[in-house]
């Protein structure tokens, strides 16, 4: 029947069939998440539903530019500018320690079944952390899932914590630097921060901005359609 | 149509009866930033073996692996006991952020899976897995390996090239990073089982100060390792 209906209006328009053809279902998703840290404020996080193949980042792999930028000055709206017709969704503001954001992200079940979100450690070099890729098909609606999440370093820039180095708080010094100078150029997890506390006399940060895995507390829950706003 | 019915179930009883040998993929990666795995080896076995234990004392095979990435004695020790092994599978170290990916078939008994290699540049220190249960049903599974210490060698943080157990210091580091002319942090090991290690100290005095690893690129924080397993 749908099969039918699809046709006649392929027949009258190219533009008004695609959409009348998308019987998938609409999924609503609320996504809460939490910084788990002592002292490291997390960039304005950003999030976007996309397809599996989709990755914003790989272990092992080169940084693209976006994830560098995300990864060394907080700024992620070049990672969601890879994908500007996805529900995205980018905070206005830090997600201070111990704070939480809630938002939703809603799209076809049949086009978007994973999600990534990502910020920066602000007190690092190049630190970040979030959910990459992860797959959303086997959440039913109603139910949740909880995810921690990982520190991990863009390989993109020594992790030198020197004075002008640091875009946070406990720096005010230089994000984004295109210069790739760090020892191992890949993507990888962190290995946490040094701090002038723990006999790194040169180092801009102190042991307030020590970190330990995990970073984030995501949940991800698939909203009921009654209960939509 | 019948004929049809009939070959499909003879397919199936076929794959039934092979089915006995369990075939994994396995993905393996170095998730650290700054660290070294040395020969990495996988074995399955049966759940009465293990390679390591936390909380008791290093084999003369694991103390050979952790100090010296030296796995030769671990595997002989699994062949004893009829342990399916893959020794080595990226052919030399496992550079920070690099994976491997290889098949193991598993014979039905061997159902727990045990993993370990030496962490450079450290003194004792080695990435493990202790004898888990392979899955049952077919499916791809994630897991994240911690950081241990052999417990059998004091962490000085001395590269010297010492590998052969016993021998103090660190033989090291494949990424170049290491100091020189260090007077050595501890020179007693506190903790002589297997337990988790307490990380990399390290220093930013490339020509002496305590240690002769650098504070910046050298620790981690645990998971170490991923380990993706898929079951066919």
């Amino acid at each position: 029947m749908n099969k039918i209906v699809c046709n006649a209006t392929l027949a009258g328009s190219m533009i008004l069939s695609l959409a009348a053809c998308d019987q998938s279902p609409m999924q609503e998703y609320s996504i809460n998440i939490s910084n788990v840290t002592h002292g490291q404020p997390l960039s304005p996080p950003v999030a976007m539903l996309h397809s599996k193949k989709t990755q914003l980042w790989k272990i092992g792999e080169q940084a693209s530019e976006a994830l560098e930028a995300m990864a060394e000055g907080g700024d992620g709206s070049g990672l969601l500018s890879t994908r500007p017709r996805n529900p995205q969704y980018q905070a206005n503001a830090p997600l201070l320690p111990g704070e939480s954001i809630e938002f939703t992200l809603e799209a076809r079940t049949n086009k978007v079944k994973n999600l990534s979100i990502a910020g920066m450690l602000v007190n690092t070099n190049d630190a970040f952390s979030g959910l990459n890729s992860i797959e959303l098909v086997d959440l039913k609606a109603g139910q949740s899932s909880v995810y921690y999440t990982y520190a991990y370093d863009a390989g993109t820039e020594f992790n030198s914590e020197l004075n002008n180095t640091i875009p946070g708080p406990a720096d005010n010094g230089e994000g984004f630097n295109a210069v790739r100078d760090d020892v191992t150029s890949v993507v990888t997890f962190h290995s946490g921060v040094v701090s002038a506390d723990d006999n790194f006399t040169d180092s801009t940060l102190s042991g307030a901005n020590k970190f330990d895995n995990p970073i984030l507390r995501i949940e991800v829950t698939a909203l009921e359609a009654s209960t939509k706003k | 149509m019948k004929n049809k019915l009939l070959l499909a179930m003879a397919l199936a009883s076929v794959s039934i009866s092979n089915a006995s040998a369990v075939d994994l993929n396995i993905t393996f990666t170095n998730l650290t930033h700054g660290s070294h795995f040395t020969p990495l080896l996988f074995s399955a076995h049966d759940s009465d073996q293990h390679i390591f234990q936390i909380s008791t004392t290093a084999s003369q095979s694991l103390q050979a692996m952790a100090e010296g990435g030296n796995i030769s004695g671990l595997a002989a020790d699994l062949s004893a006991v009829n342990a399916d092994i893959t020794e080595n599978p990226a052919a030399g170290l496992t550079a920070p952020g690099q994976s491997v990916s290889f098949e193991m078939t598993t014979q039905p008994t061997n159902t727990n899976l045990s993993v370990a290699a030496m962490i450079l540049p450290t003194n004792d220190g080695f990435v493990g897995l202790d004898s888990l249960v392979i899955p049952g049903d077919a499916g791809t599974y994630t897991f994240y390996l911690n950081a241990y210490d052999a417990g059998t060698e004091a962490n000085d943080e001395i590269v010297n090239g010492g590998g052969a157990p016993g021998t103090p210091g660190i033989p090291a580091d494949p990424l170049g990073q290491n100091g020189a002319s260090a007077t050595g942090l501890a020179n007693t090991e506190n903790n002589s089982n297997v337990h988790i290690h307490r990380g990399v100290i390290g220093d930013t005095d490339a020509t002496g100060g305590a240690s002769d690893l650098d504070s910046r690129v050298h620790r981690w924080l645990n998971p170490v390792a991923r380990l993706i397993i898929e079951v066919k």
